[in-house]
């Protein structure tokens, strides 16, 4: 019976041997067809993702996947172009008063919804008051609870006021606009658009199965043309490993590749042929933040000495290897706000200890551990769990900072505990953690000195009078050379203080199928032309 | 035979009260509140949404009232909303899944079933002899293996170096675009590998408690006089021995259940299973306290009906039971 | 006072005979020792499993680094027998507490009978209804993974088998004569259940002890590749596979060697386990 059991099995092995997907039907392989020139229109991009979206509507969700996904379905007013500058999006033009206190959006006309309905300032007007609905649980709503005043003087004009100078607030518009005639009256939580998204975006809608893939199409009306690709889906692998064998296996067309892929898993030459990887900063950066209130950190010379003991280049080759810089402030190199000239601790072991010696802690004992009046140099990092790069970076510090004397250890936490009970409530001594960096680079929220209670972001107690009025003043004037200065100095003086030890900015690794062409690396990444991406006739893979 | 099963099912009412009882005290045991749901290092959204959470969820009140209503709205099925971000009622999400999770562990009962029956009678039937000494060995080391390990090397194996099977999700990208039985064929394809994974532990298991059942079974004196009449060994081992020693197997099986829902949390998160198991998984990791009360009591219910089902097979092929 | 009757079915010198004849036995005995050794040797072999050194990154197995390193440049031998070290622990401190807490219940429900038996037992067909690794899971990910209290939650969720075993034995010892005996002279419970019940009812215990160890294992390298269970640095077979996890296709020495240590452990103390099963069960004696 074993047997028979087994020869079924076989059979059925064999059986299945052909892939999944409805084969090429009728567009021609190889040579046979005429080449086509230029962008055509055609196939479906798959794309990785982590994590399954939990949100379609832009003002309820915060995580990545949501608002990869949104972003191809809304159109905010404004954007920022491949070279970080800013362009209209669903605004033509705008103009800002004299006084930096109001803004008119111009704004185009002829836009449909994704149902046909036209687009009207009246949308705009009405995605303004449920931002700053308190019955919205929104995380979104500070930057628009500052504005004074807000109207709709005609379907294509949107006006608003501020009290006082905003920095951010034209950017602030680059968020995604809603649609008033679907969502007015419904309690938001409650409302379908969560699961089956209505936009004005390059792409529509079609299917969201949980756990598995949201399907997007390209929309015909878009406002910018239609879109090359047809079909945009992406795909829910959970799991990293399992999603690049996926990538490898042809099942999907695009990830984020980790260093170690990217740097020795993807050299091989079928790799290169069907794939092309891509490369550039990323737009974060990792640290090791001090608990400025934690007798040990008070003392600068202490943090100023560990900055002399670690060795940042070695971190990059160790966890990302090599494929990241070295950061030295809360901006990415190569953007404006980022002041290349600040001052550096080069990788100085015998310098640490003498600062060391000079806060008072040298090894009087003789026990291999630095101590003072009696207490040993120790201290535990704490930081979250999920994060491999993180971990591996406190594992290299920890034998770093052995070697100079000073015990550190380390926990790993998981993420809703971590912030619960370590970071929210100021509860650790130092912690390995990152931020993304936006590209306005009002940094108000993490160091002002107000923003120290419990739950806030500058959860490390930082406080600086002269920093506060740098962030207070930079967010309130819109020119730029004025902003380049406040923030050039305010890096100055973190540099100089040391509150985080500024680790790393990691590079993005994206790696896509060969068949789609069009892609550009610019500041801004890749996907910023997403909508002229194509695939060449005779390569195209998935026909509809 | 009827009374048997009215007794069972009377027992299970005592029985979910416990279970409901024990997943309340876990989740409450665990430090801080539910509405910690502060996933995001977002200072916004804190101080006003937790406030009104409380009372939206009640836990401002004392424990046993909150039990108590609780219990109430599990009765009418309702479990409550979940915690993640998308606010659906957590009834709705476990149901998506849990037909993909039943289906893995159906199939794998099935597998284990098909599989270690015959090699437990064989090796009963040939003991010590190569047959029986190869698969002792076999069915050991899988009883030692753990299950994310084997996953991982089939996956390399067979979904990678050889590209046999695919090695995530259960569908392709064009199911859709497939007929009724091509559809059936991908599903099953893509579902090959999870099965495996998740039934070879017990199929070393149930292969040597098959083989040690029947074992004991032919030792017994009514297979002595079966032999004595003059049947025929095919007739002795297949309609007398194999009927008694299946028996306890069928029980063992459902008692087996919990393990395969417990380990479907690792295979259907190394092969992007939609299931309950990775559901369980997220959902813990978040926080989110109704999938989380949910999923345990519906695991546990779960468990109870293969229970009963095991022992209503049993006392279908017991006539002592049956006819009781 | 008269002397207790051991009256077990196999003597003890012939338990040692059975379980030496026993190939298998043996074999799961040696590989359990074998570990004991690996735990112990740990400190003196090799270089330490926390040097890390990036340019020695992911180095296949040669002759400086028998097994080859890791993605950070350390010795997966010496990370593997320090493995040995963790696993030891958790295998046998979670055994314990399931041990205690097994006896404990399962003596009380076998000795006092009606009231009591009917609670404990509905209490543990209860606990059995949950697939335990969903409690595990629920459990630990709220307090914070660290070894202690992995321990402590296995322990806690793997003690119904040994309940239900020693309730049997006791079960069916309770009538016995030399029970009867030793109430009349008016031994109180406690005594009785220590001195008299509990020592012949370990037999099946020390069985389940054994395999509860290697299943023990298992759970904690699951919850370890999870990343719920032991931490990074401390290696840990489990966490070490996660690595493994990452390079599948190309360093597979570091999904193969930690996978196969926890195999021939389990292994090994299950060979071990129903060798001594064997040895104890005179019914397979022929």
């Amino acid at each position: 019976m074993m047997r028979c059991v087994l020869i079924v099995l076989m059979f059925l092995l064999l059986l299945g041997c052909q892939k999944g997907e409805a084969p090429d039907s009728g567009a021609g392989k190889a040579s046979g067809k005429a080449e086509a020139q230029g962008p055509v229109k055609g196939d479906t991009l798959i794309m990785g993702s982590i994590g399954d979206a939990s949100n379609l509507l832009p003002v309820l969700a915060s995580d990545a996947s949501s608002s990869d996904i949104s972003g191809l379905v809304y159109n905010g007013l404004v954007r920022y172009d491949k070279d970080l500058r800013f362009e209209g999006d669903l605004a033509e033009s705008w103009e800002i008063s004299e006084d930096n206190l109001t803004f008119t959006f111009h704004l185009r006309k002829g836009v449909k919804w994704h149902d046909g309905a036209p687009f009207t300032s009246a949308d705009v007007l009405f995605t303004y008051e449920l931002l700053i609905d308190p019955e919205t649980p929104t995380a979104y709503a500070d930057r628009y609870l500052q504005v004074a005043a807000a109207s709709a003087p005609d379907p294509y004009t949107f006006v608003v006021r501020y009290d006082k100078p905003l920095a951010s607030a034209l950017i602030s518009w680059g968020f995604s606009i809603h649609p008033k005639h679907l969502l007015e009256g419904v309690e938001i939580t409650r409302s379908p658009l969560s699961r089956s998204p209505v936009g004005t975006g390059p792409y529509r809608f079609v299917e969201w199965l949980p756990g598995e893939k949201v399907v997007l199409e390209s929309n015909p009306e878009y406002y910018e043309g239609q879109p090359n690709i047809k079909r945009i889906v992406y795909r829910v692998i959970p799991d990293e490993s399992t999603m690049f064998l996926e990538l490898k296996a042809g099942g999907l067309d695009y990830m984020g590749l980790s260093p170690l892929q990217y740097a020795r898993m993807t050299d091989s030459e079928s790799f290169k042929e069907r794939f092309n990887k891509y490369r550039f900063a990323a737009f974060a950066y990792t640290y090791l933040g001090y608990n400025l209130r934690h007798p040990l950190f008070k003392d600068k010379r202490v943090r100023q000495a560990l900055a002399h003991a670690i060795n940042k280049q070695e971190i990059i080759d160790g966890v990302l290897l090599g494929l990241g810089q070295v950061a030295t402030g809360p901006y990415k190199p190569g953007t404006w706000p980022h002041n290349p000239d600040v001052k550096r601790y080069e990788f100085d072991p015998e310098k640490a200890k003498k600062l060391l010696a000079e806060a008072g802690w040298t090894d009087s004992d003789g026990d291999g551990l630095l101590d003072k009046d009696g207490k040993k140099f120790t201290f535990t990092i704490v930081t979250n769990q999920g994060n491999d790069q993180r971990t591996k970076t406190g594992e290299i510090l920890q034998r770093r900072l052995r070697d100079l004397g000073i015990e550190v250890k380390l926990r790993v936490i998981e993420w809703a505990s971590f912030l619960k009970e370590f970071i929210n409530p100021g509860n650790f001594e130092a912690t390995i953690l990152g931020w993304t960096v936006p590209i306005d680079p009002d940094a108000y929220n993490v160091w002002h000195s107000s923003k120290t209670g419990p739950g806030e972001l500058n959860f490390i107690g930082f406080s600086d009078p002269e920093v506060d009025e740098l962030l207070e003043k930079g967010r309130r004037t819109l020119d730029i050379e004025e902003r380049r200065a406040y923030y050039h100095r305010f890096q100055e003086i973190l540099a100089e203080e040391q509150p985080y030890n500024f680790l790393y900015v990691p590079e993005a690794l994206p790696v896509v199928a060969g068949r789609f062409k069009g892609i550009e690396v610019a500041p801004a990444g890749i996907m910023h032309n997403l909508i002229d991406w194509y695939v060449p006739l005779d390569e195209q893979k998935y026909a509809r | 035979m009827l009374r048997y099963l009215s007794r069972r099912l009377l027992m299970m009412f005592p029985m979910m009260l416990g279970i409901t009882l024990i997943s309340f005290v876990v989740i409450h045991l665990a430090p801080g509140e539910p509405t910690d749901l502060q996933t995001q290092l977002n200072p916004e959204t804190s101080v006003e949404l937790k406030e009104r959470l409380r009372s939206q969820y009640g836990l401002d009140k004392p424990l046993l009232v909150q039990y108590g209503d609780w219990l109430w709205r599990l009765v009418q099925l309702d479990f409550g909303r979940s915690f993640s971000q998308d606010h659906r009622p957590v009834g709705e999400k476990v149901l998506e899944r849990l037909p993909i999770t039943i289906g893995i562990n159906v199939l794998s009962i099935a597998l284990i079933l098909l599989v270690s029956v015959p090699i437990g009678i064989l090796s009963a039937t040939r003991q010590n002899s190569w047959f029986d000494r190869f698969t002792t060995v076999f069915v050991f080391i899988g009883f030692a293996t753990p299950s994310f390990w084997l996953a991982l090397l089939l996956m390399d194996a067979l979904g990678v170096r050889m590209a046999l099977l695919p090695i995530s999700g259960i569908k392709s990208m064009g199911h859709e675009y497939l007929g009724p039985v091509e559809q059936l064929w991908d599903v099953l394809r893509h579902l090959i590998l999870p099965v495996f994974v998740s039934a070879f532990g017990g199929l070393a298991g149930f292969s040597r408690y098959m083989r040690s059942n029947m074992l004991e079974v032919i030792r017994q004196d009514y297979i002595l006089t079966a032999r004595a009449k003059g049947l025929s060994e095919g007739a002795v081992v297949y309609s007398h021995a194999l009927r008694n020693a299946l028996l306890p197997v069928i029980t063992i099986l459902g008692l087996s259940v919990p393990a395969l829902i417990g380990g479907s949390v690792i295979f259907e998160t190394i092969f992007a299973i939609p299931g309950m198991g990775k559901l369980f998984y997220d959902g813990v990791m978040m926080r989110d306290y109704p999938l989380i009360m949910g999923v345990l009591v519906i695991g546990a219910f779960l468990t109870l009906v293969g229970n009963l089902l095991a022992d209503l097979g049993y006392a279908l092929a017991d006539p002592r039971i049956r006819n009781a | 006072m008269p002397e207790t009757s051991t009256a077990q079915p196999v003597s003890t010198r012939g338990f040692w005979r059975a379980l030496k004849g026993n190939s298998m036995a043996m074999a799961g005995a040696c590989i359990v020792a074998l570990m004991f050794l690996m735990a112990g040797l740990a400190p003196f072999v090799g270089p330490s499993p926390e040097f890390i050194d990036v340019s020695l990154r992911l180095m296949p197995p040669g002759a400086a680094h028998w097994l080859g390193t890791d993605d950070l440049g350390r010795d997966v031998l010496a990370r593997i027998l320090y493995g040995a070290r963790i696993s030891l622990l958790v295998g046998f401190v979670a055994v314990g507490i399931a041990t205690l807490i097994g006896i404990l219940f399962g003596a009380l429900a076998g000795y006092y009978g009606k009231a009591v038996d009917a609670v404990i037992m509905r209490f543990v067909d209860i606990m059995l209804c949950f697939p335990s690794f969903f409690l595990i899971l629920a459990v630990i990910a709220f307090l914070e993974p660290s070894i202690w209290n992995i321990m402590i939650i296995i322990g806690l969720t793997g003690w119904m088998g040994v309940a239900r075993l020693v309730r049997a034995e006791f079960l069916s010892l309770r009538e016995r004569e030399f029970v009867q005996a030793a109430r009349s002279l008016g031994a109180s419970d406690a005594r009785i259940i220590f001195r008299h019940l509990l020592p012949n009812a370990l037999s099946p215990v020390l069985v389940s002890a054994t395999l509860g160890v290697g299943g023990a294992i298992l759970t904690e390298s699951a919850l370890s590749f999870l990343g719920i269970g032991v931490q990074p640095p401390t290696p840990s077979w489990g966490n070490m596979l996660i690595a493994g996890k990452q390079t599948l296709g190309e360093a597979w020495w570091l999904s193969v060697f930690p996978g196969l240590a926890i195999l021939v452990t389990v292994l090994g103390y299950n060979l071990l386990g129903e060798g001594i099963r064997d040895a104890l069960d005179p019914r397979l004696k022929e």
